[in-house]
């Protein structure tokens, strides 16, 4: 017996998986939250040169990370989608737009008030700044264009061009901070070296951003099961499953 | 990491505006993208459920 993964590339079928799953990951993400934030606020200790306001970090690091990672996961979904064209890799890319876009949102919100206390400005055009900005505007535009053409197969192949072209801004950010002479801070944790910063520090940031990861696995699922239904609302399954309910 | 009392714990060393300025307005942009979810997919099967129950037995044919 082998598992056909294939099987899951049905859009009947995936809704039904989606639905499964999804209550886990946002379980998940309630209990990881939970513990991350009791970490981040009653174990971590005060930074020593930052006071309390570190504790930005907390919220800051995994929103601009997953604002990151969701960008390259959506591109994926657009290059398997043109290659391959399958319908529910742009249903996925479309479906994990909006929450990327939010945690973009949310890592440039938080950046500016961690920016005012410890920089002295809420923004500055510096290259790590500008280029999350410029990653909102790719989400933006992203969500824009497909909203603007009709066709949805002509609006899935348009806006994942634009997705795939995009990524190449996602390098530009992370090493934004090594390339050029940033305001913005380098990498705290890296592959290569140790971290510096205090263990508890480290270990909440990290549950932090499981969190978000699983936060956004749900939300994205959720978002796929509305984008399936809209899409096959005239198949006989959909037809099936409204008239059973 | 001891905060001593809720007051010293809610004043964040004196950046209460900037810590829970950036927690709260993430906290809000959660719920509100739960709530806009919750709000889309009700709405979607409300009207599929709506479009099957109108649905007597001469339209059948409209969907070969």
């Amino acid at each position: 017996m082998s598992l056909n993964i294939w099987r899951y590339a049905s859009p009947q079928t995936f809704y039904r998986l989606a639905g499964n799953l999804m209550p886990w990951f946002f379980a998940l993400a309630a209990v990881l939250t939970a513990g991350g934030l009791y970490i981040g606020f009653f174990v971590a200790p005060t930074d020593f040169q930052q006071g309390e306001s570190y504790r930005i970090i907390f919220v800051h690091v995994p929103s601009a990370w997953m604002s990151m990672f969701i960008y390259v996961v959506m591109a994926f979904w657009c290059a398997v989608g043109m290659v391959l064209n399958t319908r529910l890799s742009f249903m996925m890319a479309l479906a994990l737009a909006p929450t990327g876009a939010m945690f973009t949102f949310v890592a440039l919100w938080t950046g500016a008030l961690w920016g005012k206390p410890t920089w002295g400005t809420w923004w500055v055009w510096d290259a790590r700044l500008t280029s999350e900005l410029i990653l909102l505007f790719l989400y933006i535009g992203f969500l824009s264009l497909h909203a603007a053409i009709d066709d949805v197969r002509r609006a899935d192949r348009a806006a994942g061009l634009l997705a795939v072209v995009g990524v190449i801004n996602v390098p530009i950010i992370y090493f934004s901070v090594q390339w050029w002479n940033t305001l913005h801070q380098g990498a705290s944790v890296n592959l290569t070296r140790a971290p510096s910063m205090a263990a508890t520090m480290l270990v909440g940031m990290l549950i932090m951003s499981l969190a978000a990861w699983m936060y956004a696995i749900g939300a994205s699922l959720f978002r796929v099961r509305s984008i399936i239904l809209e899409r096959e609302s005239d198949a006989d399954w959909v037809r099936e499953r409204t008239e059973a309910a | 990491m001891s905060w001593g009392s809720p007051a010293a714990f809610f004043a964040m060393g004196g950046y209460a505006t900037y810590v829970w300025g950036s927690y709260a307005v993430a906290a809000a942009c959660i719920v509100t993208e739960l709530w806009l979810l919750r709000r889309r997919h009700r709405t979607l099967a409300r009207a599929l459920g709506r479009r099957s129950g109108d649905r007597g037995p001469g339209n059948a044919s409209r969907h070969p």
